[in-house]
């Protein structure tokens, strides 16, 4: 193979100044765990909303649900970013989208807006799973016990919903840091991008990726373990079957 | 003359029963030999080296060069025909896919320095560029010193990108660095105003801005963040053969009369797609460097006599 | 707003987003689907056939894929590919592959470990009387699965195995980051080469939109018309 190993290259000062290359990619880490935890805010609040608003009874709200997520889930995410980063800052007043274009960290921001708002479909979508799994008689109970529809979600329908979504939560949200890689194409330096820096600048193509590679998977697992933590502590007898 | 050249105890056997040759062919001139065809990769906009015309086909100055390397190769070879395939490849994909066998001539504007001489070779210098930046008039941006604390950008895996973020860490300018994937899309990044300055070779900024709609809104730097560098047409490395038929090639073409009409073609004369003349007369460095062909990576070796 | 918008741009340059840059994404998404479902259905028979060795290989390859991001894996395939060609067949240098071939090999290995995973809820969500009764008239282990468990799991998954392939069809867009002419590039070149991002942008989600939104609607529809009553 035509190819110089070099695995020492990690100790290497890196050309940027900031130290080695290891150093490197350890800020691209940081910047990728930011960016998906604030997507993941995002998505979770608005997923919320309109996971809920698809199982209102009203009509209007339940169509306002549906086409946001038709909306979001239809494009693919990179295009999606495109129209944050791109499109949105040429169509709006200039002197708007001269301050958007102008904003420091602006890859970050809009990072963590377009894919929050690409996850909240997906969350929405599995709130109105879960909503739905629940047994009709709960709401009709609340509903019995005179709650108002707020109070139905607020008190007994969503703690339940929340619990018993959460497995396939978890997967959403690697599934969020995983997708913060596509940012790299507006300019995110996070972990995938720095792995590329690395790999322009010294050559060692296999030895970058090998140690993005490892990265991820270590956030995988603490993820995983965190979650099932988590999910441990919430669980409802008798509900979860827990692990 | 023989050549042995020991690659692997897993050497397959040769494809087609050749014709006993005087010598033993190797490495790309073998594979060339055996599949017919020889692969470039082009850029798709490195004006006027190596770039996209309106019918989305590459042309440009290093890719006649290249033509004339594969006319060379192919009397070199004895073939009847030669396929020529093309590959695009960018600033950041070019070593590794030379490196991994996918083209087997770079032709664009990369420049050549001892660095990517320990992954990849270069044949004779074809061009020197310095790195500078261009801005808009309007942000009144003169020297590398007025770029503290701005956004600029650059393209990644260039040189150019390379220099900045080091005079950025030497000189503390907390610049923001935006790499882009092409040149195409850094320039777009400056004429929609989201970074103030782009850098990239002298040649490279000069055609952009003759190409772009409002030239005169733009200036080019007269800093520069490097000495003149050598720009090389690249192929791999630890291919004797292949090597000393591209440097003949090269060095044929620059030294005859040809050459001086190739380089005028491109740099002196209405290039398409938009007829542009770039108006830039040979400069004495490179005509030396075209009388005496070198592939040295060392800025100085080429000082104008 | 859009006053100073050349919507032309789009007109001009439909052949060359199409003929290249569509049926560049088009072909693929069906190769790749494909190819992602033989081969997923292969790792889903390799967890499920009770050899503890063999499963935890394909457990281990299933975890790893969908660890990663797809932008690193497309990195990783395209710069890998030439030397796994080598390592496979032997030969004394990277083989040559181009875009097309590496982003295939990409998507179908990267596919798999989804495919893998649908097609083994399917496996698991047959009844255990079809292989025993399969047993019983003396089928072996493979014509069981060829002729009693993977044609209903792939009839009872159709639904999901349809939304995976438009999600990778949406997917194929990320080979941007390698300047492969995909739709999404295609747009892209002719934005960055005449300066109107807006418009080949709006116009690439749009067609992007429709696309993907017909083709869940058929996926519902034929949910609803497929749906075995239990």
């Amino acid at each position: 193979m035509n190819y110089h190993w070099n695995w020492r290259i990690f100790w290497e000062p890196a050309p940027n100044g900031t130290g080695t290359y290891l150093d490197m990619l350890l800020s691209g880490l940081v910047l990728t765990i930011e960016t998906a935890i604030c997507a993941w805010i995002l998505a979770l609040v608005f997923g919320s909303i309109v996971g809920v608003l698809r199982t209102l009874p009203s009509r209007t709200a339940s169509w306002v649900g549906f086409a946001w997520v038709e909306f979001f889930r239809n494009m693919p995410l990179l295009v999606q970013l495109f129209i944050w980063f791109f499109v949105l800052p040429e169509i709006l007043p200039p002197s708007w989208g001269l301050w958007l274009k102008q904003m420091p960290n602006a890859p970050f921001y809009t990072a963590a807006i377009g894919i929050g708002f690409f996850m909240s479909a997906r969350v929405a979508e599995q709130l109105r799973a879960g909503i739905g799994s629940l047994p009709r008689g709960q709401k009709l109970a609340a509903t019995a016990l005179g709650l108002t529809t707020a109070q139905t979600y607020r008190y007994v329908l969503l703690p339940m919903a929340f619990r018993i979504i959460m497995p396939p939560l978890t997967s959403e949200f690697l599934s969020t840091i995983k997708n913060t890689s596509v940012a790299l194409t507006i300019g995110l330096i996070e972990l995938t991008a720095e792995a590329r820096a690395m790999q322009e600048f010294s050559f060692q193509v296999f030895e970058a990726f090998t140690a993005a590679t490892v990265l991820y998977l270590l956030i995988n697992i603490v993820v995983v373990m965190a979650m099932r933590f988590l999910e441990r502590g919430l669980a409802i007898p008798g509900y979860i079957t827990g692990k | 003359m023989k050549r042995k050249y020991i690659i692997g105890c897993a050497l397959a056997a040769t494809l087609c029963a050749g014709p006993a040759l005087a010598e033993e062919l190797t490495g790309t001139l073998k594979n060339i030999k055996e599949t017919g065809a020889i692969t470039i990769g082009y850029r798709d906009s490195s004006i006027p080296f190596s770039y996209l015309d309106d019918n989305q086909k590459p042309i440009g100055f290093a890719m006649d060069i290249c033509y004339k390397i594969v006319d060379a190769v192919k009397k070199d070879l004895k073939l009847d025909k030669l396929e020529v395939k093309l590959n695009p490849v960018t600033s950041s994909t070019r070593i590794p896919l030379l490196a991994n066998g996918t083209i087997d001539l770079e032709c664009g504007s990369t420049t050549n320095n001892a660095d990517r001489q320990k992954q990849i070779s270069f044949t004779n210098t074809h061009f020197l560029t310095a790195s500078r930046f261009v801005s808009k008039k309007s942000s009144k941006i003169n020297s590398i010193d007025d770029l503290k604390g701005k956004s600029v950008v650059s393209t990644s895996g260039t040189t150019n990108i390379k220099q900045l973020t080091e005079a950025n860490a030497a000189r503390n300018l907390g610049i923001n660095i935006i790499p882009a994937k092409d040149h195409a899309e850094a320039f777009l990044m400056v004429e929609t105003d989201r970074a103030v300055a782009f850098v990239m070779d002298d040649i490279l900024l000069a055609a952009f801005v003759a190409g772009s709609k409002d030239p005169d809104t733009y200036v080019i730097s007269k800093d520069a963040f490097s000495k003149p560098e050598p720009c090389g047409i690249m192929l791999r490395k630890d291919d004797p053969a292949f090597k000393k038929v591209v440097d003949g090639a090269t060095a044929a073409l620059y030294q005859s009369a040809d050459g001086q009409k190739l380089y005028d073609k491109w740099f002196m004369q209405n290039i398409p797609p938009k007829g542009l003349n770039l108006n830039a007369p040979i400069s004495p460095v490179l005509k030396k460097a075209f009388a005496a062909p070198s592939d040295s990576p060392d800025p100085d070796s080429y000082k104008a006599m | 707003m859009f006053a100073n918008f050349d919507f032309d741009v789009i007109r001009r340059s439909l052949g060359y987003l199409f003929f290249e840059g569509m049926t560049f994404t088009l072909t693929l998404t069906g190769l790749g689907a494909l190819g992602g479902l033989i081969f997923g259905t292969l790792i889903a028979l390799m967890r499920l056939s009770g050899l503890r060795l063999l499963g935890r290989i394909a457990g281990l390859y299933v975890d790893l894929m969908r660890s990663l991001p797809l932008v690193l894996v497309i990195f990783w395939f395209y710069f890998l590919v030439p030397y796994l060609g080598q390592w496979l067949t032997g030969s004394s240098r990277p083989v040559r592959v181009g875009a097309f071939t590496s982003s295939l090999v990409t998507f179908i290995m990267f596919e798999a470990a989804y495919f893998s995973e649908i097609m083994r809820a399917g496996i698991q969500s047959i009844s255990k009387g079809q292989p025993a009764a399969a047993n019983a008239l003396g089928l072996t282990y493979g014509q069981t699965m060829r002729y009693v468990v993977l044609p209903q799991a792939f009839r009872n998954m159709l639904p999901v195995l349809l939304t995976q392939t438009i999600v990778l069809f949406q997917d194929t867009s990320l080979v941007y980051v390698l300047s492969i002419p995909d739709f999404l590039g295609a747009a892209s070149k002719v934005a960055q080469r005449d300066g109107r991002l807006v418009e080949m942008y709006l116009f690439a989600a749009a067609v992007y939109f429709m696309i993907s939104s017909a083709a869940s609607f058929s996926v519902r529809r034929l949910q609803a018309r497929i749906s075995i009553v239990r």
